[in-house]
This record gives C-alpha cells, structure tokens and sequence, in this order.
C-alpha cells in the first residue's frame, strides 16, 4: 500500500507492506536509523519518536496508521546551524547517556515530557520516563539532563518546525 | 592545570546526539549489499531427544533461500568448553541434531531475502521433540538423575575446593547458618545481539559483532571455524551495552559467519528481544550457605561459604565464577578462619557467563548478609559488627586466607565516610521513632562493605596495548585495545594523552574494535580497561615523547636533557632559551611519529567502598521503597568523574534491581517465564531514587595513574545494601532474612511468618 509520510520536514511517498512497523519504515525505508529497537513487547522505549506532536512507540504503530503524519525522530532535531536541541545539550552536558541505545527514544520521550510538564520534578521526570528502559545510566544522570533542559523554556518541549519540502 | 580529573564532557556524545551511534543492525557497509537475514528456530521444550526437523514448508516461503539444520554443519565440530577443567563430554552442537538441552537452544536456521519473511519461514519448520525431564536449579542437577549429557555420567561440570574440617566452628560462642539464593538475572542490555559477515573471494572473512572485545571474539571465531585468525577480520561496531554478556564471541556469531560462506552470500542477523532473553548468557544463579561464628562481643571467628553455581546448559563463564566467588570470600574482613567451596552444575536452561560483578557480587551478597545475620544474632548494630572486624588500614600488600593479595585499602575510613553522609545515627533514631509507634511505613537501614578484584588475568594477561601517533596536522590518533560500549574511552584516553601532549582532547581521535588496526588487546570486562587500556595510553604517551626528544635535539642541536615538553606548544621546548622550540606535529613532518606499547599491570587492583541504603517498607502490603542510596566507592584516582560517576549510578540501578525486583524464572518444565521485557522486571527510571555519592580516593601503585576499577562497583555494593535495608525494615517484626529479590509477597510472608513464629512464643 501507498503512504506519505512527512520525517524531519521531508515528505515522501513509499510503497510498504500494510504490516510495516513504523520505527521498520524509519529505519529500513528512509534510512533514518538512530531510532532504535530494543524491544518486542512495546516496553522499552528506544523506539520512540514524535508524531504529530506526541512521543509515541513507533513500533506499536503501523506505518499505514501514519499515513499523512508528520514524524520527528532524533535526525531531526537539530538546527540547520548544527546547534543542537536543548535536551541534546542537556543530555551532553550532565553525561545522560552511556552506550548511546537509548538515548534516541530516551530524548524524544524527553521532549515529551517536557511539552506536557515544562517544569517537572524529580520525581515527575522518572514518571514521565517511566516507559523507557536504560540499562547504563541507572536514569540518575538522565533525570539531571531533564531537568536542566526544562530551564532553557518552552523550545525543551518542542520539536523543530516541520518544514514543507518543495515539490 | 592538569585536565585529569576534570569534568570532561564525552567527545563521543555529538554523533551519538545527533546522528544516533552505529550499532551491528544499523550497519550499511557495502561488503554488506545483498545480505540475507538469518532466523534461528529455537527449542521451545527444555529437555528433549530431537526425533525430526520438516523444513520443507519453510523452503516454498517467500524470500526463503535455504534452511540449514544440524544435517548441513558437517565441516565443523561441536564447540568444547571453554576452560581444562570441565568435563569434556559437554559440547555445545552448532545446532541441535539429537537432543535439545533449554528452550532457545538453536535446531535449525532460516536465510531469507527479507527480515519479516525470516519471521513467517521460521514458523513453518516443524520440530518434533520426545521431551525428557527438565533439569531445573542445582539441587536436580546434583541429583544426577536426569543428565544433560548422559556421556559424561553427571551434570557436575567442575568443583572447587574441599569441604571446611569438621572443627571449623568449635569454640565459637555463636553459630549462625543460612541458606541464601544469588538468583537469575538477565544482562539485557539494551542492544540485543547482533552480527553479520561477508566472505571475500581471497578466503578473507570480514565479520561484525556487537561484543566487548574484537581480538578476543576474532580468537574465538579461529578456533571454531578452525580457520587462521589473521583470515579473519572483526569489527565491533557501536555497542548497546554489555555488561559481561558480550564477553568474546557468542556461538551464533561465528555461525553467521559459517552461514555465509555455505550461501555464498553476505548474511546478517539481529536477534529480537524475546530471542535475546533467553538466547544471551544470564548471570549470577547461586545458591549458597553462609555459616558465620564468633562470639557475643562481636568478633567474627570462622566464615564458610558453600554454593553451587547454576551453570544453564552448555559450559560458559558462569563455570569459572565460583573461583571468583571463593577468592573474594572474606570481603574486607579480618577473619581468622575463611572456607569456601563451589561446584558449577549443569541445567536445561540457559547458559550463565559473566554479568556485571561476575562471581564477586556474589561473593559480598553472602558475607554482607552472613554479617548482618550475626549481628541480629547477637543483639549488635550491623554497623558496629562491621567495624570490629574490618582488616585495618594498609598500605602494603594484603594476602588473604583465600590466597588474594589487596593492594591497598582503607575499610573503616570508607564505612565512617558512609555512616556520615547517610546521618547514620538520625536514621536509627527516626527508625525506632517508627517502630516505637508502630507505623505502617518502617524504614530500614542497610550496609555493606565492599572490595573487588578488578583488571584480573582474562586470558589475555593484565596487559593492554595502544598505539600513538602525532600528525603533522597537530591532530593525534590513540589506538587501543580495549573496546568501550558506554564507558567513554573515547574521551578518557584523549584526556590521558592530552594531558602530557599538550594537545588538546578535541584533535585526539581514539580508535577501537577492528582487529586490522588493532591486532592485539584484552577488551572491555572486569573493569580493566583504565588501569590498563589507559595505562597503556600514558605510557606510550611517555614513550612519544622519548621519541620526540630524540629528534628535537638533532634538530635544535641541544642535549636532549636540556629539552622538556612544553604542554602550551604541544612540543618540546629548550630550558632556558625562549623561542628554542619544535612542536610534535612539526617533529612528524619528515618521519611518523608514532609508537606502539604494551602495558603490563602484573596484578590486578581491589577497590573497595559502603554502601548505606534506605527504604521505605509498607508492613502492611510489603512492598519496599528505596528512597536513598549513598555510596562510597574508592577506585583509585580518577581521571574524569562525569564518567566515573556514571558508572557507579548504571551499577548501583542494576544492583538495586536485583536487590528488588529482577529475577529470570523457569517453571517446572523448563519453560522460562520472563523471556519479554513484559514479564521480566526491568527497572525503569521510578524505582529507583537519585543517589548520593561520596568521593574518596586511595591510588593504587600498580600503575602509573594510580586507578583501580569502578565499572562494576555498583552491583557489587548496591545489592546486599538494598538488601539488608528492607530486611532490617522488618527485623522488629522478627524477620531475619527474606531472599533476593525481596519483592513484596515475600516480604509480607516472612513478616506473617515471623509474626506467627513470635506469637507462638510468647504462648
Ligand atoms: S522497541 Fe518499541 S518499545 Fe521497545
Ligand atoms: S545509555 Fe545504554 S541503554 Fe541507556
């Protein structure tokens, strides 16, 4: 079947199988593999990606069921000037990441909580965290860089502008 | 100033951002176009003589380019154990052909064009399997009446030492004795396995897997495909995590490989998670009995560890661990008289190796509880039991009744550090505020201290290699032996060389996990990699500069004593006479300025540290909340805390899963319960608290810089602390014990069991 999906501003049409897991489409398809799997029963996360405003796990969805949707994944968060997102800084700066596995899914699951809650606590951050599994940080690290990016405001909860590519 | 020691952010961190890392699956490397992807069909029944495999559906699947059995591998034998002393009977088949031995034991393997299609084929092979009885936990295997190898005549794979002498505990006023299980976790680490291979038309092999050693895998690769290891190109790509259990090369790696050369085509796989959970090593699976004696003042007399090292199926590390577990017996402390024992035993179920710790959580999760179990014995505060019989301070050598030989160590100095920034004494008081007015929410306290070995022999020695080289660009390239997956090498070992170079971190590249550039190396395991990986850096480090020296002083016709590194120039100045100079990158304009090194440590490092937790346990339910953790860990030097931080948060979340929550279960068939990150309790982000770490540092003289291990720490401290905290949160209700993990059923039944026991008592 025929699906047009926007990723990162891009929009393309692709034939797929009607079975295609989204974060399949991401990786095999567009070629957008930063989006990890780490998991075969929706519970760890690494996965996730944002649609259309929400961070979902992309391998509950099917490709089919994204069908005119626009998608973030972590290739597209960084500014065309190469700065990066405030929660890539952050991740950075307070070592949120180790082996780097999660840390796609773990970013983007970040922004979403940072778009439902722009000023958590602690305890709201690993909540919000809750369905994304790390095995290397033991999270300590990854709740810091929570919550130094809810200071730099409102741009931790979003995603970059989907831009519309010329036809 | 020095940027040792400095908060260096990781160099690795901007791809990993941005880009996301390279992981096996995610690989696109030419030699790669046109690969298969293989699926493993897995033995669904534990124990089993494998009566037939139909693969004749499969072969008419869609995209299904052969379907290999056991009857296709006649080039290859079965793979022998990996150590002298197990029985040599117990060969691991490369697939199954007459008896199946766990469930995920591989029979048969699918190679299609596509990887959904590999998932439809697999399910058309029918295998029929006559089941026997399953072999499950180390009392049916040491029964020896079902055997998983009928031709070595018993399940024992290997035993260790003898029994204690039958006076081992006379004279001592107080004997306490308890069994403990160290139950079955899972490494998952997040990046499930991987490899893939491509044969070029010269007989050269180039193969990727995600481990934690390339020279060691290539090795390993040699010896089963019988094939000259220089033949053999391995790459370890990005890494997800590994924590022991990518340890060298899995059976499935080198098949892949075997795979490809019998398609003639490139093949790739990467396993699912339900695969991985019951295809990868787990890890610890002991079951123990501590018999600790002494006298009522609080001085331990005698301490004897017994256990049996569930081994799962085929012989893997996990048969090794119990030397581990018995050298590290005592702890860090004094005891007079110290025994231990181990046998590792073979059941259906999967295979044991390393996990974080390997053998030496263990090790303290025994004494650590041993400990506390007599303190409660004899009316003592644990805190206080343990300070009476801690080894004292040392600065020279310690050797041990178990024969191991510490460094160096500071035990009292550490549980004091603990005690103090945990408010020790306000937490005894809040805690029998608590009990005084029977509160639903009881706090527990609990200890442990802690030492480890770490940078032992792996086999490969306790050496490492590097290689440096300045270019005439002003850039540097480190290569090293040891393969980070997490650990940020990278940025370390770029510090290190920075650091005597004067060049800066960000114009040092560090390279990694390709045998074709580095030749020789020991990997990444037992926490070995700073001591000698890092070492190795800081001594070619020296050694470049020897060389620069050399040339310098030709070139500035000076004595080259007179020459001394100038960090600001990045090169080598002339004492005295401003503007006499030459930069290394200048020095590497005619010739290479490069040296290769290998570091020896001769002997491994014993940091050591405490550990204090507190929970929170609701008597009623008995569920336990950990709601602090505080932790100190002595690694020696430390050459960039974010990083050595870290590592002790990622150990201590996965020694409080243990404590808590995590545990591979089979049922009596054999059948693993927990094989989806559904059913296995992985510990998320909730359940554990931001923790409280404490700095002290101790350097070790065996090298240079002055560091010992920290990546596995946490497991080895957490555990028992978290354990002990929720016990000790009930020890008022006459609760003495309740096995890992301490989830709440079995918390509230030993407080029902308690309370009864007392009840009854008092009647
Ligand atoms: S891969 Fe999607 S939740 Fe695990
Ligand atoms: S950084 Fe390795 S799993 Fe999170």
């Amino acid at each position: 079947m025929q699906v047009s999906i926007t990723v990162n501003g891009e929009q393309r049409t692709d034939e797929v199988e009607p079975r295609l897991l989204l974060a399949h489409y991401l990786r095999e398809v567009r070629g957008l593999r930063a989006t990890n799997i780490g998991c075969d029963s929706t519970s760890c996360g690494a996965c996730t990606v944002i649609v259309d405003g929400l961070s979902v796990k992309s391998c509950t969805v099917l490709t089919a069921q994204a069908d005119g949707a626009q998608v973030t994944t972590l290739e597209g968060l960084t500014g065309a000037d190469g700065e990066l997102h405030p929660v890539q800084a952050a991740f950075r700066a307070e070592h949120g990441l180790q082996c780097g596995f999660c840390t796609p899914g773990m970013v983007m699951a970040a922004i979403g909580v940072l778009a439902d809650n722009p000023d958590p606590t602690d305890r709201e951050v690993r909540e919000g965290l809750e369905g994304n599994l790390c095995r290397c940080t033991g999270y300590h690290n990854i709740v810091r860089a929570v919550l130094t990016a809810a200071q730099a405001g409102p741009a931790a909860g979003q995603v970059p502008q989907a831009q519309e590519v010329e036809a | 100033m020095s940027i040792l020691g400095t908060r260096v952010v990781r160099t690795e961190d901007p791809l990993f951002l941005t880009r996301g890392a390279v992981y096996t699956d995610d690989l696109t490397d030419e030699r790669l176009t046109g690969a298969l992807h293989a699926t493993f069909i897995r033995s669904q029944v534990a124990h089993g003589r494998l009566l037939s495999v139909d693969t004749s559906a499969a072969l008419e699947a869609p995209g299904v380019v052969a379907v290999v059995t056991a009857a296709d591998v006649t080039d290859l034998v079965p793979i022998p154990p990996p150590f002298p002393f197990i029985n040599a009977e117990m060969t691991r088949p490369w697939l199954a052909s007459d008896r199946v031995r766990f469930v995920g034991d591989p029979i048969a393997v699918v190679l299609t064009e596509e990887r959904y299609q590999g998932e439809d084929a697999a399910e058309m092979v029918v295998v029929d399997v006559d089941p026997l009885p399953a072999v499950v936990g180390t009392a049916a295997a040491a029964a020896d009446e079902v055997l998983l190898f009928p031709e070595a005549g018993t399940n024992l794979m290997a035993s260790f030492g003898d029994p204690a002498p039958a006076d081992f505990f006379d004279g001592c006023e107080v004997v306490v004795t308890q069994a403990l299980v160290n139950q079955r976790v899972a490494p998952v680490p997040l990046e499930t396995r991987a490899a893939a291979a491509a044969w070029s038309p010269d007989g050269r092999l180039t193969a990727w897997c995600t481990n934690q050693g390339a020279q060691q895998a290539r090795g390993q690769f040699g010896d089963w495909l019988e094939m000259d290891p220089d033949l053999i190109h391995l790459i370890t790509p990005d890494v997800g995590g590994g924590f022991g259990a990518k340890i060298g090369a899995d059976p499935e790696y080198a098949f892949i490989a075997w795979l490809a050369k019998h398609v003639g085509r490139p093949v790739r796989w990467a396993e699912s998670r339900s695969e991985n959970l019951v295809g990868m090593l787990h890890g610890r699976a002991q079951d123990q009995v501590v018999t600790i004696g002494g006298r009522r003042d609080g001085t331990v007399e005698a301490y004897s560890l017994v256990f049996d090292q569930d081994c799962g199926a085929y012989p893997r590390i996990g048969a090794v661990l119990p030397t581990l577990t018995m050298l590290m017996a005592p702890g860090v402390y004094a005891f007079p008289k110290v025994h231990a024992q181990g046998r590792a035993l073979a059941t259906t179920t999967t295979s044991i190796g390393a996990y974080r710790g390997a053998g030496r959580p263990e090790a303290t999760a025994a004494v650590e509880r041993a400990i506390d179990l007599f303190a409660a014995e004899i009316g003592m505060d644990p805190a206080e039991v343990r300070r009476k019989n801690l080894l004292p301070a040392f600065s020279e050598p310690h050797t041990t009744p178990m024969g191991a030989t510490y460094d160096n160590g500071d035990y009292t100095v550490a549980l004091d550090k603990a005690l103090e920034a945990a408010g020790y004494e306000e937490l005894r008081a809040e805690q029998a505020r608590r009990r005084e007015a029977g509160d639903v929410r009881q706090l527990g306290i609990g200890l442990s201290v802690y030492v480890e070995i770490t940078g032992a022999d792996n086999g490969a020695g306790t050496k490492e290699a590097a290689e440096l080289e300045v270019h005439a660009d002003g850039t540097a390239t480190v290569l090293t032996g040891t393969s980070p997956h997490g650990q940020g090498h990278a940025t370390s070992w770029a510090m290190i060389a920075s650091d005597q170079l004067g060049i800066p971190v960000e114009k040092i590249t560090v390279l990694h996990g390709d045998t074709d550039l580095v030749p020789q190396g020991g990997g990444t395991m037992g926490s070995r990699s700073l001591q000698q990986g890092g070492a190795a850096v800081h001594q070619a480090a020296e050694e470049l500069i020897e060389e620069a020296r050399r040339r310098a002083a030709e070139r500035l016709e000076v004595d080259p004593t007179d020459l001394v590194v100038d960090l600001g120039l990045a090169g080598l100045a002339v004492r005295g006479t401003p503007g006499a100079a030459v930069s290394f990158a200048e020095l590497a304009e005619d010739e290479r300025l490069l040296v290769n090194t290998v570091f020896n440590a001769d002997a491994p490092t014993f940091p050591f540290g405490a550990h204090v937790a507190v929970v929170e346990l609701d008597v009623e339910s008995g569920k336990a909340q950990l709601t602090r953790l505080v932790a100190v860990d002595d690694a020696g030097t430390i050459i960039n805390p974010l990083i050595a931080e870290g590592q002790r948060h990622g150990g201590f979340a996965q020694g409080v899963a243990q404590a808590l929550l995590e545990e591979v279960l089979y049922d009596e068939d054999g059948n693993p319960t927990t094989s989806t990150l559904a059913d296995y309790p992985f510990v998320s982000a909730t359940e554990v608290p931001s923790f409280e770490l404490v700095d002290m540092a101790t350097p070790t003289p065996m090298n240079p810089l002055g560091a010992k291990g920290i990546g596995e720490a946490g497991t080895i401290g957490a555990t028992p602390a978290v354990q002990n905290a929720v016990i000790d949160a009930a020890a008022h209700l006459g609760v003495r014990h309740v096995d890992m993990p301490v989830t709440p059923m079995r918390v509230w039944r030993a407080i029902q069991q308690a309370t009864h026991t007392q009840q009854q008592e008092g009647n």
